[in-house]
């Protein structure tokens, strides 16, 4: 294993402590247990928003704490869903009086641990709602699985809730919205490495150089199934077809298009998959209206990429549009 | 024979050494059908209740145990977390204000935890999780007991189910957990959480084996 860090150990702990040194305007960081809020957190009379995953998905969540998106952000271990007392603690802290959301992407260990905060959060008097995040089209939802995974969409309802919230809104507003969002938004990756979890030192799956995993998630976890390497349109069909294959994606519509690397995706390589994803809705009549590209939900350093397309109406688009301030996503200030 | 508190105390330092051992394997066992952190996880949650142990040394084996769950929801994250702290918190739950155990309340806690994974989970057998090493472990620790023999052959009985139980998860398909997204390729690899949960039966075998055999309780 060959990584810039100090220790297995303190990965977490010492980015924790990079985003606190970098962004003190922004953001305040909580440690034991550890948690972002907000610099100015709490709002008083504003819905916040908390999320929270396992670490090694940045920027997300961390990085879109701040005005017009998230309140909090709770980081787990690598990979690992953070715990209860995590959630608890941020939600007590961000707590403006009129309710907080918590988003969630539908990982088992994510919806149990969320849960159970919610609960304690509910006995102390605080209004807790939840959404979660299932929106990842590679994997099936029947009986035999534990749902579709939380995958980009995640990143587009913390943008949209948190211009929803800053508006004023209530929270069963806030959250219908971001169900609205989970309902309408759709996603599908891919890898073409594994990643290196820092505590095991060794890849999680071998990939031969001319393999690629199709249907990934962003833990590291292998796909739904493995495929010989092809060119940059024939994965973007690979991807981008069953996302538009599901529903709600029509004709006439209009759509928000992120492509997101896995972290060891060059921009020059995003920008090669947005345009063929560009020519392909084109085809199908399909208008993107927004798009955003770059690496926003991560997978250490995996190198891939996960297409997102978001169906866009009149609300959407409002608070999708609505001034940002956090370390990583930013405009409208 | 009795168990008393440092038995129970002892369990608990022999699965927390155990899972260090086993770090690796258990984390090996969760790289092609998880997210390869198994190991690293719970290693993370018993070392920090080897660390609370000393604190609650003096107390009944409720408090104990209910102390070793909420330690373990608190720092081991991921699935495994709410899963095996939900696990002791009810085995405490269940042995609340005992300072001693006769050999049927072993049994007891065991099957309060195993409701206990059951509801958190919302998991059933059959599922390729850790239900399918613990809850044949019941049910042949409670029919050996039935059939009047002692703890320890009945924990004999119990250990040797949860490790056939966490083998047939082998050819199962997921349908709980992360290995569910994998749908058929899920097939064929052990369950790491059948296997930590057979680990903890085998522990807790050894230490009752050789506490009979000692005639020391």
């Amino acid at each position: 294993m060959k990584k810039l860090i100090n220790s297995p150990e303190t990965v977490v702990r010492d980015a924790l402590e990079g985003m606190a040194a970098a962004h003190p305007d922004l953001i305040r960081v909580h440690f034991d247990p550890d948690y972002i809020v907000r610099a100015d957190a709490p709002v008083q009379g504003k819905v916040a928003i908390v999320s929270g995953g396992g670490s090694g998905h940045e920027p997300m969540h961390g990085g879109f704490v701040g005005r017009g998106m998230l309140d909090a952000a709770c980081p787990g271990a690598i990979f690992t869903s953070p715990v209860p007392d995590q959630m608890l603690e941020a939600t007590r802290a961000v707590n403006g009086g009129a309710g907080v959301l918590h988003i969630v992407k539908n990982y088992t260990g994510d919806v149990m641990n969320f849960e159970m905060a919610a609960e304690l959060a509910q006995a102390e008097g605080i209004e807790v709602a939840s959404v979660i995040i299932n929106d990842d089209v590679a994997v099936q939802d029947s009986l035999y699985t534990a749902g579709r995974r939380g995958v980009g969409t995640t990143v587009l309802a913390e943008k949209i809730c948190g211009g929803a919230a800053e508006a004023g809104l209530s929270l069963a507003e806030v959250k219908r919205i971001c169900e609205k969002v989970n309902a309408q938004g759709r996603s599908m990756g891919m890898a073409l490495t594994s990643c290196i979890v820092p505590a095991k030192g060794s890849p999680t799956f071998e990939l031969g150089e001319d393999e690629m995993e199709i249907g990934i998630g962003i833990h590291g976890e292998p796909g739904r199934e493995r495929r010989k390497l092809a060119t940059a349109a024939e994965i973007v069909r690979m991807l981008a077809e069953p996302v538009l294959d599901d529903l709600p994606f029509r004709s006439g519509d209009e759509v928000l298009a992120f492509v997101n690397g896995m972290g060891g995706t060059p921009l020059i390589e995003l920008y090669i998959v947005y345009n063929e994803l560009a020519k392909l809705c084109r085809e199908r009549g399909i208008t993107i209206s927004r798009n955003l590209i770059g690496n926003y939900i991560t997978s250490l350093e995996m190198a891939g990429t996960s297409i997102t397309l978001l169906k866009l109406d009149d609300e959407l688009k409002r608070f999708w549009d609505a001034p940002v301030h956090t370390p990583a996503l930013r405009w409208g200030v | 024979m009795r168990i008393t508190t440092e038995h129970v105390i002892r369990f608990l330092e022999a699965v927390a050494a155990e899972v260090k051992a086993q770090r690796a394997y258990l984390t090996e066992l969760d790289s092609p059908i998880g997210d390869a952190d198994h190991g690293i996880n719970l290693d993370r949650g018993f070392t920090a209740v080897l660390a609370k142990l000393p604190m609650v040394a003096d107390k009944d084996i409720g408090t104990i145990l209910k102390t070793t769950g909420m330690t373990l929801v608190s720092t081991v994250g991921g699935a495994s977390g709410p899963l095996y702290g939900t696990a002791f918190l009810r085995a405490g739950m269940a042995l609340a204000d005992r300072y001693e155990l006769n050999e049927d309340d072993v049994a007891v806690a065991l099957e309060a935890a195993l409701e206990g994974i059951m509801t958190r989970g919302k998991a059933q057998r059959g599922e390729k999780t850790m239900i399918d090493a613990l809850a044949p472990a019941v049910d042949a620790l409670k029919a050996a007991r039935a059939g009047g023999a002692d703890l320890a052959t009945a924990l004999q009985a119990a250990a040797v189910a949860a490790e056939e139980g966490m083998r047939a998860t082998i050819p199962m398909l997921a349908t709980k957990g992360r290995a569910s997204y994998l749908g058929e390729r899920s097939i064929g690899h052990q369950d790491p959480g059948a296997t930590s949960a057979a680990l903890m039966l085998r522990v807790m075998r050894d230490l009752v084996t050789a506490s009979a055999s000692d005639g020391a309780a």
